[in-house]
């Protein structure tokens, strides 16, 4: 974090004694942008806070952990896509229930459609790629996603082939 | 009508919040923090990525991101986007802005695609995090399977959208 504040802070000054004309209009086409998309990201953190809300932590250790593991696996991947979470909470998460014995599979569907599918970010992605772009690439990571769950569970030797 | 409904939710919901914090209602209070607590870390963000976004646009030159990560460009055009995935803080809500400066400047829809599913398979910080609490093993297997699918279902998506003569609009 520290690293891409100074490097930003480096990379500005730099660009003032290089041209100054040029870094204003920099600054100027951050502010414009970031106004034009402050509208989505609102909307977006409304969201986050209310589905943080209706899913807590405890809740989605408690029922990861029952049931068939590949109910478990849909599951997860459904908890994971509507539900946002910075990675710091996220692994540390994942290795709790790993700890509880939860497959590495169902772990897998949870994070990677945690990070890959985003149906908390379409607000934002929507204003940037329309509508049609931001459901077909969901659906596509969210297969990716489970994909790769399910790879992950030959791998571990979860699942026998 | 759509604007209108846009803005009355964000009232309603900003009362809510307001309302709850005066007489303790606590799902309204939980709410409030979820989202305090949530704009403050993209906070910390956001704006720096807008002012390196604001920089790039200025200062690299369209035909140079034509040459790597254009029409013409070659694989290593999606080595570049992966790398450049793997360090970009944040998430998701940080690679919108910056993929479509991209494309602004000339980069293809399947390198666009394969940087927005890459930084979320393997930002550096997330990856190390996760080797340490999941295993080496789980991280290294979860990115040699998506990486490969996230490149080939990127080059089919972009395909498919350059012949429906597609275009980012937005901003």
């Amino acid at each position: 974090m520290l690293i891409l504040y100074l490097a930003t802070a480096i990379l500005f000054i730099i660009s003032l004694f290089a041209n100054k004309q040029k870094t204003i209009k920099a600054l100027k086409i951050a502010f414009k942008r970031f106004r034009k998309i402050l509208p989505a990201f609102l909307t977006m953190l409304i969201f986050v806070s209310v589905v943080i809300y209706l899913f807590p932590h405890e809740l989605i250790i408690k029922y990861l952990g029952i049931g068939n593991k590949y109910v478990s696996t849909l599951f997860a991947s459904l908890l994971g896509s509507i539900t946002i979470m910075p990675g710091f909470i996220a692994f540390p998460l994942a290795g709790i229930l790993r700890q509880q014995g939860i497959p590495y599979m169902v772990i897998s569907a949870f994070t990677t459609t945690l990070m890959l599918v985003g149906i908390i970010t379409f607000p934002i992605e929507r204003e940037y790629f329309g509508v049609k772009i931001t459901i077909i690439r969901n659906v596509i990571c969210f297969i990716i996603a489970i994909i790769v769950a399910f790879i992950m569970g030959v791998v571990f030797g979860e699942i026998g082939i | 009508m759509n604007k209108i409904l846009k803005i009355s939710l964000i009232v309603i919901y900003l009362l809510f919040i307001g309302i709850s914090l005066i007489f303790h209602f606590e799902s309204g209070e939980a709410i409030g923090n979820n989202f305090f607590s949530f704009a403050f870390s993209m906070l910390k963000i956001v704006p720096v990525a807008f002012v390196l976004i604001g920089l790039f646009e200025v200062w690299i030159r369209k035909e140079t991101i034509e040459k790597h990560l254009g029409e013409d460009s070659s694989w290593i055009g999606f080595f570049w986007a992966i790398v450049l995935s793997s360090t970009t803080a944040g998430g998701l809500y940080v690679a919108f802005p910056i993929a479509a400066v991209l494309y602004k400047k000339g980069a293809k829809l399947s390198i666009i695609f394969t940087y927005l599913g890459a930084v979320s398979v393997c930002r550096i910080p997330m990856t190390i995090f996760e080797a340490s609490f999941l295993g080496i093993k789980f991280t290294l297997v979860r990115l040699l399977i998506s990486l490969p699918l996230i490149i080939i279902s990127s080059i089919i998506m972009g395909r498919f959208l350059t012949n429906t003569r597609f275009e980012i609009s937005g901003n």
